[in-house]
């Protein structure tokens, strides 16, 4: 193989660019909306819990409603404040995810082969985490 | 300690290491753990849980910034993240399984290497011959923008570098930080990138490998809204404030005091991991 054609033509370094400069829009934006929703909820859980002792000294683990996708959101729902910051954390967690997912995306439409099937075993690695995948 | 005064003291501490750590280009997410147990008495599970998420954040944060740039390399930092997300599920599962005790050991170790690491000026080695036949197979050499315009450069040791990735995304999973030393250390120093190139893909590559230990944190129950909240908030408030103060600079002074802070916490973790008491 020439040197040459070891480079990506214009065109697609052009679009590399251009996918480039989404992703780090899509992380700001990721990192924005988890903050504002940590925000959120700490300032309600510091207006109802402020005044109660922290210890965290032992271990305990939390409750399953702040263990899972689903139990955070019913708790969102209900409008408990640890709950909420956990949905923000959630969020947190889910962006770098969601820019996996659209790396994906541009991979497929550059018609990139081999880069579509690193970048899904990344994806199925990161799902199968994040649904409980992993014994404890 | 009330749940208001915990919360205030942990965001400026948090603030604090995120501003030393953006000063420094060390990252502050090294030194939360080790903070929080010994100055805050959180129990060692919850405050990695609360500085993984911290490093979700700052990378992510950071990325943003880096990409524009236009120094990332997203086929190198792709595929090595198989390797540093099979490491971080590995080493979250390690860290249900192993006690406190021996991840606190494991944790001022690590805390050493990096204090010494950062006394050691490293010396870039780019070229643009001689890539490893996996660099050429999977499109990995590219170039980076220097003041003489754009430059070619080859990625050496691919399989060498795999492999350190590998147990750079374990430390990630188990201690809670990003490990971006190491990476750094395995893309400069071994597969030949340029610092530049080095240090934005790592960044690139901490957010995604924390965000596979994170889910199993999660499910475990490790991550603790409380605790998590003043860490992350404060963490990316310094951070930001941080980069928009110097960013890039060389500050030879505050990386030799930030060592100083590191080599003590390392101290005090090893002699409680070794006593009991974590």
């Amino acid at each position: 193989m020439s040197p040459r054609e070891q480079q990506p033509s214009a065109r697609a370094r052009w679009t590399d660019d251009e996918v480039d400069q989404f992703l780090g829009n899509l992380l700001r934006a990721g990192v924005f909306i988890a903050t504002i929703v940590v925000a959120a909820g700490g300032i309600l859980y510091l207006a109802r819990h402020g005044f109660e002792v922290a210890d965290r000294r032992v271990f305990r683990g939390e409750p399953d409603e702040l263990r899972s996708i689903a139990g955070i959101i019913r708790g969102t729902f209900a409008g408990r404040a640890p709950a909420i910051v956990q949905l923000g954390l959630l969020l947190l967690i889910a962006t770098p995810v969601a820019r996996v997912a659209l790396s994906l995306v541009a991979f497929v439409l550059q018609r990139d082969r081999v880069y579509v099937i690193v970048t899904t075993i990344v994806l199925a690695l990161l799902v199968f985490s994040l649904t409980g995948g992993v014994p404890g | 300690m009330s749940v208001l005064l915990f919360t205030g003291l942990a965001t400026v501490g948090a603030f604090s290491a995120g501003l030393l750590g953006a000063l420094t280009g060390l990252g502050g997410g090294i030194i939360i753990v080790p903070m929080l147990t010994l100055l805050f008495h959180v129990d060692l599970r919850y405050a990695i849980g609360a500085s993984l998420v911290s490093v979700i954040a700052t990378s992510s944060g950071a990325a943003a910034a880096y990409v524009k740039e236009g120094y990332t390399n997203v086929r190198v930092g792709m595929l090595l993240e198989i390797a540093t997300t099979c490491g971080a599920i590995g080493g979250a599962y390690l860290a249900g399984q192993i006690g406190t005790r021996a991840i606190a050991v494991i944790f001022s170790v690590v805390l050493l290497y990096s204090a010494y690491r950062s006394t050691k000026p490293l010396a870039e080695h780019v070229t643009h011959e001689h890539a490893h036949p996996l660099a050429i197979k999977l499109r990995l050499n590219s170039t980076y923008p220097t003041p003489h315009g754009l430059q070619d450069y080859a990625v050496k040791a691919v399989p060498a570098g795999f492999s350190l990735m590998f147990l750079a995304g374990i430390l990630s999973g188990l201690l809670g930080i990003g490990s971006g030393a190491l990476k750094v250390l395995a893309m400069d120093q071994i597969m030949h990138l340029p610092f530049k190139v080095s240090t934005t893909t790592s960044n690139f590559m901490i957010g995604v490998t924390a965000a596979a230990s994170a889910g199993i944190y999660l499910a475990r129950g490790y991550i603790d809204p409380g605790t998590a909240l003043p860490v992350m908030l404060g963490v990316l408030a310094g951070a930001l404030v941080g980069a928009r103060v110097l960013s890039g600079a060389h500050t030879p002074t505050l990386r030799r005091l930030f060592s100083i802070v590191v080599v003590v916490l390392a101290l005090e973790m090893l002699y409680k991991g070794l006593r009991g008491g974590v």
